[in-house]
């Protein structure tokens, strides 16, 4: 076990090279709709529970049942309404128990990224054989329902290997979700492969801003709002990444939706300087024209450190 | 089976403390203090830099913010990495802009893997405190004295060996033993933001000589009021301000008062809470003498 994963090198939010998004935007903007299955009865994992009560926890499984079958159509036709494609975080086994939503957002042009076969199958314990099972299932899975080569992962349940961040750049994956420590891109430490750090966010996720920060529709909309302007003034200096990662289960619910719409017009009302798009999108530009000058500049202050990810401790 | 016959002795009885680190005085019995310039309240930011580690022990007990899930928790890792690397630069920025200086007490583990910040937070003038070596060496009555004592000798030279000569104190989780103090001492520390104790720093005593306990407020944490109570931005804002009233407004009676509070860069330097921590770093500026707690510690 190691204290430092070394995935990334220390790069202070300063002077950085400048980023301008396409059409001269500041802020690149994309909503990540989490299209998740929940097992009724998941098999056990050793280090966690697949859900916190007894199978069956019917409370848990129907409301995400609710989210796929009311909430998740309400959230589309409000994206739709202001134009705005999902990138889906995407439990690829919805492509064999709902392909009506997977046909919807293909309709749409939304992207689709993997977070896994099922939310309930998390990667503790898998070995490498077991972890690449996974990966090229969601590879296949997804080309075969949508077309689609999947360039971006989130691990279910934000659950992790030493070697997922390895194995997914070695699939020509070219953004992981997976870290939260900045708000731009960066270049991650893998032994092979191109792969970007992508923002999405825990801290304006619907899941913690509702569940553990315990915040009304009214109070979301408005840190959202917040967030927003804040990053939106920053990328004036350079651009930056804003993501609002949903659940369908949770914001679509009937007491939230139009306050969260709220929010959404606000970003809307600032579509000249804002580019809104997909993690796709985002990430093959700055793979393209920011992935050297970062990797110079981080180089060029003397920040830069050996090894690749949990290969070598760093400091 | 009842409890042994002492458990109803109480041999430390007495008039005052029931420990002899400092003397028992009442605030109301205090020669008011002043401050210059006749400000009536001091206030220091206290700005933690901490390492949370990938693979912590957890002993003897899990730093607040450090790893949950299993092994390895990038989440975990990686927010409160986001803190170092973005958060803290715009609490440097809302400082430089409002004109005021802070304290960023710095775990001695932080400072060779964060060089720029360190050196941003030195070349705009604020203070930096020691905030013991890192998360996962917390001071506690059950360990070994010598073992605390390399806690502190280590953090010693790592600051040593970047030139710095703090004498300000923060131990990690604010968590002590009974020899803490006497050993912060001893490498030199003199003012230690553990302690809630007054209104105003007071002198704690150790074999090695004082300490002056300057008084940060638990209840103003920034990461308890925003991340563990879900009160909002805007009533982190209110609380904040509204103490720094109040004891403006007892000013005439109580004389000039002190408190330090925490802003934490993964909870105050998120994106969303900038607009609320300016109105705070403002307001507090307004009505109060902002500096580093080691400059209030020797005002008062």
């Amino acid at each position: 076990m190691r204290a430092d994963p070394n995935l990334y090198d220390y790069w202070p939010y300063t002077d950085r090279p400048k980023i301008v998004w396409p059409g001269g935007k500041k802020l690149a903007f994309w909503i990540a709709p989490n299209v998740e299955y929940y097992e009724f009865e998941p098999p056990v994992n050793p280090s966690r529970p697949g859900w916190p009560r007894p199978t069956p926890d019917v409370v848990g499984y129907s409301q995400r049942d609710w989210g796929n079958r009311v909430g998740h159509w309400r959230l589309m036709e409000l994206l739709d309404k202001y134009d705005m494609r999902g990138s889906v975080s995407l439990n690829v086994a919805m492509c064999d128990h709902c392909p009506e939503i997977i046909e919807a957002c293909v309709e749409r042009n939304w992207e689709f990224f993997s977070h896994g076969v099922y939310n309930t199958r998390y990667s503790y314990g898998m070995d490498e054989r077991q972890e690449r099972a996974v990966l090229e299932d969601s590879i296949r899975t997804v080309e075969r329902a949508t077309g689609q080569r999947i360039r971006g992962y989130l691990a279910p349940a934000l659950t992790h290997t030493e070697r997922t961040l390895d194995l997914i750049a070695e699939y020509d994956f070219w953004y992981t979700c997976d870290l939260f420590q900045d708000d731009q891109p960066q270049p991650l430490k893998t032994r092979s492969g191109k792969l970007v750090s992508m923002p999405y966010s825990l801290e304006v996720n619907d899941v913690i801003a509702y569940g553990a920060l315990a915040m009304d529709p009214w109070r979301y909309a408005d840190v959202l709002k917040r967030h927003f302007d804040q990053l939106l003034a920053e990328g004036e200096e350079t651009g930056t990444v804003m993501c609002i990662p949903l659940h369908a289960y949770l914001v679509s619910q009937p007491h939230r939706i139009r306050p969260f719409e709220e929010a959404i017009r606000h970003v809307a009302s600032f579509r000249d300087d804002v580019w809104i798009t997909t993690a796709a999108e985002i990430a093959g530009f700055f793979r393209e024209h920011c992935w050297d000058a970062s990797l110079a500049d981080i180089r060029r202050r003397g920040l830069e450190r050996p090894g690749t990810g949990f290969q070598a401790e760093a400091g | 089976m009842a409890l042994p016959d002492d458990y109803l002795s109480y041999l430390k009885r007495r008039r005052g403390q029931d420990h002899d680190l400092y003397s028992h005085a009442l605030a109301k019995d205090r020669a008011p203090k002043r401050l210059p310039d006749g400000a009536k309240v001091a206030v220091s930011f206290i700005v933690p830099l901490e390492f949370f580690m990938l693979n912590p022990s957890g002993k003897p007990f899990r730093h607040p913010g450090a790893m949950q899930t299993p092994y390895p928790d990038l989440r975990h890792y990686t927010t409160r990495d986001y803190g170092n690397r973005v958060g803290a630069f715009r609490l440097l920025k809302v400082f430089r802009d409002v004109g005021v200086k802070a304290t960023f007490a710095v775990n001695g583990a932080l400072l060779a893997r964060v060089p720029p910040l360190i050196a941003a937070i030195r070349a705009e003038g604020h203070e930096i405190a020691a905030h013991g070596w890192d998360t996962d060496s917390i001071h506690w009555s059950g360990l070994d004295p010598a073992i605390e004592k390399t806690y502190v000798a280590r953090t010693r030279e790592a600051f040593a060996r970047e030139g710095l000569d703090p004498r300000v104190w923060m131990s990690p989780a604010r968590q002590q033993s009974s020899h803490t103090l006497e050993f912060i001492r001893e490498a030199g520390f003199d003012v230690c933001l553990d302690w809630e104790v007054d209104a105003v720093p007071i002198a704690a005593r150790t074999p090695a000589g004082e300490v002056r306990l300057f008084p940060v407020l638990n209840e103003l944490d920034d990461r308890l009021i925003l991340t563990v109570k879900n009160h909002s931005e805007d009533e982190w804002r209110d609380q904040i301000l509204e103490a720094a009233e109040m004891m403006r407004a007892e000013h005439s009676k109580t004389g000039a008062q002190a408190f330090g509070l925490t802003l934490t860069p993964y909870v105050a330097g998120l994106p969303f809470r900038i607009c609320a921590l300016r109105e705070i770093v403002e307001g507090l500026a307004r009505g109060c003498l902002v500096a580093p707690a080691g400059t209030v510690a020797a005002l008062l």
